[in-house]
Formats: C-alpha cells, sequence, structure tokens
C-alpha cells in the first residue's frame, strides 16, 4: 500500500538524515519500525506525512508511492486527503480545545457534518473513557488519555494509515497494553493499515505484522515480526537478551559495542 | 449625595456605551491573536484608515452615496488585510514572537504616514444618516451613535463568539492558534486559517472606523482609538470574546468615571491614563486575564 523507494532526507541542505532507505506497509497490516534515539524513524514517518518542508527538510533523492500515486511532494494537509494521517510522538493534542472539540478538528477534511458525526460516536466506542470526559479541556487530560485522543483524532479523517510515533512513550506499562490492544483492534476491525515507529521493540514486534530495523538512517534488518522476535542480534540488542537466555550485564559491554558496529 | 450618585449613574451608561465601542475595536485584535498568535499593534491604525477611506469616498470629492462608500470601504479592508497578512505576515510564521510585534508596529506608523498621504490629511466627519438627539433610558443619557454602536459591537461580538464555539470552521481556527504543525497535520489548511483571521480582523475594522469615525470625526487621532485595546485585552483575557466585552465595559466605565469624578479636581488627563493603570494591575494579579485562558502546566 505505501512503498518508500530508497530516499534520502536531507535538513537544511546539509545534515544527511536518511541515508537511501526503502520500505513498504502492506495493506490492512501493522508494519513496525524499530531503532534508538536519532535512528531516522519520525523523520521517516515525517517524509510520508508531508512535514518536513517546515523544518527545513527535503527529501533529496528516492520517492514515495501510496496505493500507487507519488506523494512525496504533497503538503501535509493535502496527504492526509489521500488517507494518510500522522498521530504525533508526544501526543501533541490541542491543549485548549475539549476532546470533542479536538476530535471535530481531527475530522476536518470530511464536508458532511452527519458523517463527521458518526466517526465521531465511533471513535468514542473505541475510546469510552474520551466519550466521559469530551467536555473538558484536553490539557487536563492524563497522559494516556491524551494518547487515546490523539488516536481518535487521527480517525475522524476517515484514514487508510495511521502512522504513530512512539505511542507508547511515558505511559504507564498497563494504559500502554490498553492503548495497543484497541490499535491492535482497530487494525483488525476498520482495516486501518499502520505504521508503527517504536523503541520499545518488545512491545511492538508483540503487535506488527512485520518489522525494520533503523539506525543511523539506514534500514539494517527486514524481516516478519516473530521472526525478527527470535533473531539472535535483535534479542540481544533490542530486547535486552543474551544468547544464553540471561539479562546482559555491563561485563559484555565491549562484545555489545563490536557486535553492533558490525550490525550497522 | 444624590446628585453625585446620579452623575455616577449616567456615566456609568456613557462608559457601557463607549466601551462596547472599545470592545469592537479589541475584537479585532483578539480574531488575530487567537487563530496566529501574533500580536497586531496596528489594529487602531486600520481603524483609522477605514474611516479614512470611507469618509473620503463619501466626501464631496468623490461623492458616493453612503452605503456605497460603506461596501466599498468593506472590500477595500478585506483586500487590504489579506494582502498585508500575504506579503507581511505570512514570512514571518514561525519567526519570534518579537519579529511580529516589531513588524506590526512598522505597520502601524506606516498606515499612519500613507493614510493622509493619498486621502489627504485634513480632518473630516462621517456622518451617519441618524438624528443627533439625545436618548434618555431610566437614568441613562445616550446619543444615538454610541447605542447603534454598543448594538452593532454586541451583535458581532455574539456572531464571533458563536462562531468560535460552535461552527467547525471556528473550532479548526483555535486548532491553528493551538498549534500550526498538527493541524496541518489534520488536514487544515493552516494559512488559508489565517487569511480568513486578517479578513474578519479587517471587517471589524471597517465597523469601527465607521462608528468611531462618526462619534469622533476621520483623521489620524482615530488610530488612537487601537491604543485602548490593550487595557481591554489584557482585563478580558488574549483570547478571551465574552472577555473583550467584560474587558471594554470595565475600560469605557473606568474611564467615564475618572472623567468625571478625578479630572475636574487634578486638571484632566486622568481618564487617558486610568485603563493602563488597571491594566498594569491586572497584569500583576491575573496576567491572563478575567476570563483569558490559563497556560496548562502538566508535571
Amino acid at each position: 500500500m505505501l512503498q518508500i523507494n530508497n530516499i534520502e532526507v536531507m535538513y537544511n541542505n546539509v545534515v544527511l538524515v536518511l541515508r537511501g532507505i526503502s520500505l513498504e506497509a502492506k495493506e490492512g497490516k501493522i508494519t513496525t519500525v524499530l531503532g534508538a534515539n536519532g535512528a531516522g524513524k519520525t523523520t521517516t514517518l515525517k517524509a510520508i506525512s508531508g512535514l518536513l518542508r517546515p523544518e527545513r527538510g527535503d527529501i533529496t533523492r528516492g520517492n514515495i508511492t501510496f496505493a500507487g500515486e507519488r506523494i512525496d511532494s504533497l503538503a501535509g494537509f493535502e496527504i492526509v486527503k489521500k488517507g494518510i494521517v500522522q498521530v504525533f510522538e508526544g501526543r501533541r493534542v490541542f491543549v485548549n480545545l475539549t476532546g470533542d472539540e479536538n476530535l471535530i478538528a481531527g475530522g476536518h477534511i470530511e464536508p458532511s457534518t452527519a458523517e463527521m458525526n458518526r466517526r465521531k460516536d465511533m471513535v468514542y466506542e473505541y475510546f469510552p473513557r474520551i466519550k466521559e470526559r469530551r467536555n473538558i479541556r484536553s490539557g487536563y487530560y492524563s497522559g494516556g488519555e491524551q494518547q487515546m485522543l490523539a488516536i481518535g483524532r487521527a480517525l475522524m479523517s476517515n484514514p487508510k494509515m495511521v502512522l504513530l510515533d512512539e505511542p507508547s512513550l511515558g505511559l504507564a506499562p498497563m494504559i500502554v497494553e490498553e492503548i495497543f490492544n484497541i490499535i491492535k483492534r482497530l487494525n483488525e476491525e476498520q482495516g486501518v493499515t499502520i505504521l508503527l515507529v517504536e523503541q520499545n521493540a518488545t512491545l511492538a514486534l508483540a503487535y506488527a505484522d512485520y518489522g525494520y530495523v533503523m539506525e543511523n538512517g539506514s534500514i539494517v534488518m527486514e524481516g516478519e515480526a516473530a521472526a525478527l522476535r527470535n533473531n539472535s542480534d535483535i534479542q540481544e540488542f533490542y530486547l535486552g537478551i543474551s544468547e544464553g537466555g540471561e539479562k546482559k550485564s555491563y561485563r559484555d559491554v565491549k562484545t555489545y559495542r563490536r557486535r553492533k558496529r558490525w550490525l550497522s | 449625595m444624590s446628585g453625585n450618585m446620579a452623575f455616577a449613574i449616567e456615566l456609568f451608561g456613557q462608559g457601557v456605551a463607549n466601551g462596547l465601542m472599545y470592545s469592537l475595536v479589541a475584537l479585532g485584535f483578539v480574531l488575530i491573536y487567537k487563530a496566529t498568535d501574533a500580536i497586531n499593534f496596528a489594529q487602531g491604525e486600520f481603524v483609522m484608515i477605514a474611516g479614512i477611506v470611507i469618509s473620503a469616498l463619501a466626501s464631496a470629492a468623490y461623492e458616493f452615496p453612503l452605503w456605497l462608500a460603506l461596501f466599498a470601504g468593506l472590500i477595500f479592508m478585506v483586500v487590504f488585510n489579506i494582502a498585508l497578512e500575504r506579503v507581511v505576515l505570512r514570512p514571518l510564521i514561525g519567526r519570534p514572537i518579537v519579529a511580529i510585534i516589531m513588524a506590526t508596529i512598522g505597520l502601524a506608523f506606516i498606515l499612519r504616514g500613507i493614510g493622509p498621504m493619498v486621502f489627504g490629511a485634513a480632518p473630516r466627519g462621517l456622518k451617519l444618516p441618524i438624528e443627533d438627539f439625545p436618548i434618555i433610558i431610566g437614568p441613562f443619557f445616550f446619543t444615538p451613535i454610541q447605542l447603534l454602536g454598543a448594538g452593532i459591537s454586541i451583535i458581532f461580538l455574539v456572531i464571533f463568539g458563536w462562531f468560535f464555539l460552535k461552527t467547525r470552521k471556528g473550532i479548526a481556527m483555535r486548532a491553528v492558534a493551538d498549534s500550526h504543525q498538527v493541524s496541518g497535520a489534520m488536514g487544515i489548511n493552516v494559512e488559508r486559517y489565517f487569511a480568513l483571521a486578517w479578513v474578519m480582523a479587517g471587517i471589524v475594522a471597517m465597523l469601527g472606523g465607521v462608528l468611531w469615525g462618526s462619534a469622533s470625526g476621520v483623521d489620524t487621532q482615530l488610530a488612537l482609538v487601537g491604543l485602548k485595546v490593550f487595557p481591554v485585552v489584557i482585563l478580558g483575557g488574549l483570547d478571551s470574546i465574552i472577555g473583550v466585552i467584560v474587558g471594554g465595559i470595565i475600560i469605557g466605565v473606568a474611564e467615564a468615571l475618572a472623567a468625571g469624578f478625578i479630572d475636574p479636581y487634578v486638571g484632566g488627563g486622568t481618564k487617558d491614563f486610568t485603563p493602563y493603570v488597571l491594566m498594569i494591575i491586572m497584569l500583576m494579579i491575573r496576567p491572563y486575564g478575567l476570563l483569558g485562558r490559563k497556560l496548562i502546566e502538566r508535571i
């Protein structure tokens, strides 16, 4: 459905952030992109959703297609109309708007108010907590509620594909599980294709169908989620399990460094 | 003593009527701040330019009928503000707020120079086809233009309040004010909403120009009503439409009472600075105003 073909992204015409990455998100599947801070995960999402330009970033090589159509030269608000919507890292709800108003703003591209209200009801069905607090300014929501609202707001544009940027960031494990279960349900029941960026590899690989691993602006590994879970390098570097099945200790840091260099 | 009381009540009525006309001018400021987060120091000059254009067109030089002059003034302000937003303000998006403030201050002085240059510096009247007789309602005493001004102010404040709270476009505009980046990612065309905010501010400025122009004549002094915008919006809250009404009324009343009770003893002048005394006190005790949004800080 979404295809990134060998793109390079530069900031300010000098800083090369993505060094020719290619990836594909298949229709109706959850695809995850794993990687540490600064690997280029968020930049990849911004390249898709057309949000690079306001940050002086530019796709200098390669292209992005969605449902067979080139989308790499469209502005952010036009990408949404194509059916791709991004949920930002750190929630980024409209704090001065109530939950209900956040959803209305999210459904901005839907011309029919009746249809917009129907979608709002659907979102409330998935997120009953937001429904309870819909008339409260979202700045007063808890982190988990804000994340739910951010996802619900993205669904308001009736997307074919949702880009999720670290939805687990800064949330309690129980809330994270609740949110990921809802994401899975949305994927299965609404057929929404999902591209999930995560640092928490255990979590992402448990829910995803397919995964990519990014380091320093390149894809260093890819495969079915189940295969990645069992890959010894992934286990060691991202899941924190060493070959003997034990947790790593600082004594092994030297080998970790050496092997990691080899990996990228 | 009862004479004093009656005088105070009369001043109160005057203050409310004038205050609502301040509210109308301040509304233009708030509209732009709400949508674009820009602080516009040229709102008073917009009012002045609108007044100058309309009174010049209606004067002997051009001989437009009044309705046509008003209509032309409205179109002029809309086009003028769209152009201004496109040429001056849009390139400044994302720059520090100081850059925008300085740009609008510069704009204010340019407008003060250009207005008289194009249409002549001589003061003009702007005569609306209403009689100039006092209207007495209970203990209050108004001129027709004051009642008209107060009425129009209330109507537009209600319309804009409804727009922001109840319509999808109004909610989208508040979303834009909240975050340009995120609202863009929701499919909202941010730049179009910026333009819309400036158009609405232009319409409000045109109304202000007509009302203040016909109340006190049209020349560059008309821009001074813009200075009253700051105490009004600081008192009411920078982003609150109801706050604009409340702030306007408080400032209008404070001004009228100062003029009636304090000025005779000190020889005048307190009327002009009392609003700013209130503004500074408000900044010290409630910096976000009576009805402004408090910054939500989560820990």
